[in-house]
């Protein structure tokens, strides 16, 4: 790959002009840093990441050129992967060898993380992962160009989970979507329920995506269990919730869903998700911080903001700013500048990069308002908890990442 | 009581569930199959206009203030109107060449629904209630059966024995089948055959929006809520033969109940097994069930 190095007259005179500026100027190949968000833009995933993913890159981009004044040029590209790991593999290929992309960014759905994180690894490029929540991607398939940046099926139960049992609801059955993310985060969820003292009675799989779930709903009721975990996501746990309601299962039985997002609760109200816990690693309303930022982000989007799209603003920020300190763009450095440097922005306090690509920080433990108690719009979640990071991750010595030195 | 291990009273209730599942199917290859029946046109917008049912009726509710009930024949209407600007303007172009064209046409017609209901309303869609009249439901002692849910069996089942009873068993069905076989000859008589099409075509797509408000309450209503069902729904035509009313209805109803039942046996399986009998089907009668050889 050619390497043009930025002519060294413009060089001296950027460094004659700010004699605070401690570094040289940074070499960046092609003369650009390109990002390519690979993202859900039409399918399930579309509303908690998508055109909501693209639109915090570039406000990442935007932000940061205008607070860091970076001597390096940056630009973006998008396009949809349609959740297919084959289409994501190739447009990785096709962006990292034609149109010269350093990193690419949120990657929603397992499987085309997992496609895309391999491809762009043997071509030593960064893959930002935000939007895909399988813990594989920092364990048995981890690589040291990836960094996995918002949450993962193993953080997701730590709160809900642990919440759930320690109220009373001792026994649980799973409705799982049958695929890698369901299996992963059932299996994730049932150890952290046996953990803290509570047992599985059993669990159905259900295939994805499906619309009618009430003949699974029925085997739930049937089996007694206390609290219905829902292993699956977007409209799969929608019409779950909304059809558990109908055939009387709630408030008999509580529902646990594992995985919601704002954009759920949103479209489900709050009529039908009232009292439910969730775990989330970013809550708009948290703090003046993140007000503001979500303010933003709601003035072009109409929606506040995932904890995905959230994520993805965190990690591009973040990764920019470890190419300016590393003054190149080239992947292991940049890397490098990544784990060394702790992430604090309105998403992270604290943060840290860890040699298996997982982005540690606080996650949240949520319980949805009852009608009565929301404001205003978008006023949704009491945060009931805050998970400290080390206990929201899977520790190193648990990992199964190769990389990590035991 | 066991059946291989599932107790009794849990069958009845998954067989019930999948009599739920059928009324939906039953109705919207209805729609498909008199299209088809009577105009040879592969309606693919099928499950496009089924959503915008469904959305039409939460867009009267919410915007307008319209209720379930009025929504219920309203939307039909509106909706079925729509579906006769389309025959009107361009599938009445299509009638001389192959199902091929008709088939692309509407196909890219659904695309372009979808595509614009995703624009403005997102993938998640959006929640419709459940209407007060029928919130609550029966305790059948083997299951809770949600009175909605009794609801929708009810009408469904009415609704698609009563087309079934104008096509076939009344003078105006009887010009309806009489334009499909010779419609030069109708013409002679003094019928206005393209108005009938028109008004059959329109009747179909009325057909396919009723069930989407029958839906609304049950499912979320989203942008994506036809395309899912549209294949099932054309397994179920393709099973039930090509065209044939009554075949459809007893079709959409049984293969409920068989996705019931897998359910319960195997769930992994449920959302195969329409397609493993269809080709059961196809390779032992390769008109359908209840079609005949053209």
């Amino acid at each position: 790959m050619k390497r043009k190095i930025l002519g060294s007259a413009i060089a001296t005179a950027i460094l004659s002009m700010q004699p605070m500026l401690a570094q040289a100027a940074t070499t960046v190949s092609d003369g650009v840093v390109k990002l390519g968000v690979l993202t859900d833009m039409s399918g399930t995933y579309s509303d908690l990441a998508g055109p909501g993913a693209v639109e915090a890159t570039k406000m990442a981009i935007d932000d940061f050129i205008a607070k860091e004044k970076p001597d390096f040029k940056i630009e973006m590209v998008s396009a949809d992967h349609q959740n297919k790991a084959d289409i994501s593999a190739n447009k990785a290929r096709e962006w990292i060898d034609t149109a010269k992309v350093d990193a690419i960014v949120d990657l929603v759905t397992t499987s085309t993380a997992l496609a895309v994180m391999k491809v762009a690894n043997e071509k030593n490029r960064i893959s930002l992962i935000s939007g895909a929540a399988s813990t594989p991607i920092t364990n048995e398939q981890c690589n040291d160009t990836t960094v996995h940046w918002t949450y993962d099926t193993y953080s997701l139960p730590v709160g809900t989970a642990k919440a759930v049992v320690k109220q009373g609801g001792k026994s649980w059955y799973f409705l799982t979507a049958d695929y890698a993310f369901g299996h992963s985060l059932e299996k994730n969820t049932a150890d952290v329920v046996t953990k803290s003292g509570g047992k599985v009675v059993g669990s159905v799989r259900h295939p994805f995506p499906g619309s009618d779930f009430s003949s699974f709903l029925l085997s739930a009721q049937a089996s007694g269990a206390q609290v219905i975990g829902l292993a699956n996501a977007g409209n799969d746990t929608i019409n779950s919730i909304k059809q558990a309601k109908e055939f009387g299962i709630t408030p008999k039985q509580s529902l646990a869903g594992l995985l919601m997002f704002i954009s759920d609760v949103h479209s489900l109200g709050l009529d039908a998700t009232a009292g439910m816990y969730l775990t989330t690693g970013f809550y708009w309303d948290y703090n003046d911080e993140t007000r503001a930022w979500s303010k933003r982000f709601f003035g072009t989007m109409k929606r506040m903001p995932t904890m995905v799209q959230a994520g993805d603003y965190s990690a591009v920020y973040h990764y920019l700013k470890a190419i300016k300190s590393a003054g190149t763009d080239e992947a292991k450095a940049v890397m490098a500048k990544m784990r060394e440097t702790p992430v604090n922005d309105f998403f992270a306090k604290n943060g840290k990069v860890r040699i298996d690509g997982r982005m540690v920080h606080d996650m949240y433990l949520a319980q949805v308002k009852k009608p009565s108690e929301s404001k205003y719009p978008w006023d949704y979640y009491h945060i009931r908890a805050v998970i400290p990071g080390d206990e929201a991750y899977i520790s190193l010595a648990d990992s199964k990442c190769p990389l990590v030195k035991k | 009581m066991d059946i291989f291990g599932i107790p009794i009273q849990a069958l009845m209730g998954q067989l019930l569930i999948g009599l739920i599942n059928g009324s939906f199917y039953a109705i919207l290859s209805l729609g498909l199959a008199i299209i088809f029946g009577l105009l040879n046109i592969i309606n693919f917008a099928h499950g496009a206009l089924y959503m915008m049912g469904a959305f039409a009726a939460w867009i009267a509710l919410t915007w307008l203030g319209i209720n379930y009930w009025v929504a219920l024949v309203v939307v039909p209407l509106v909706v079925g109107g729509f579906g006769m600007l389309i025959e009107r303007t361009m599938l009445k172009h299509l009638y001389r060449l192959d199902h091929l064209y008709g088939l692309l046409l509407t196909f890219g017609l659904a695309l372009i629904i979808e595509g614009l209901f995703r624009y403005r309303f997102g993938i998640s869609g959006e929640s419709y209630p459940v209407p007060e009249l029928l919130s609550g439901g029966f305790n059948l002692g083997f299951m809770f059966l949600p009175k909605y849910r009794a609801w929708v069996i009810a009408v469904s089942l009415v609704v698609c024995f009563g087309s079934w009873y104008i096509i076939e068993r009344t003078k105006l069905g009887s010009y309806l089948r009489a334009g499909t076989e010779n419609p030069q000859l109708l013409q002679a008589f003094g019928i206005n055959v393209p108005l009938m099409i028109t008004l059959t075509y329109g009747f179909g797509v009325a057909l396919a929006a009723f069930a989407g408000v029958l839906a609304a309450p049950v499912f979320q209503v989203n942008p994506v809520m036809g395309s899912n069902l549209i294949i099932v729904v054309f397994a179920v035509v393709v099973i039930g033969g090509m065209g044939s009313i009554m075949g459809s209805i007893i079709t959409g109803l049984g293969l409920g109940l068989i996705e019931g039942l897998t359910r319960v046996f195997y769930p992994e399986a449920s959302a195969v097994v329409i397609f493993v009998i269809m080709g059961i089907v196809l390779l032992l009668r390769p008109a359908g069930l209840f079609g005949r050889e053209r």
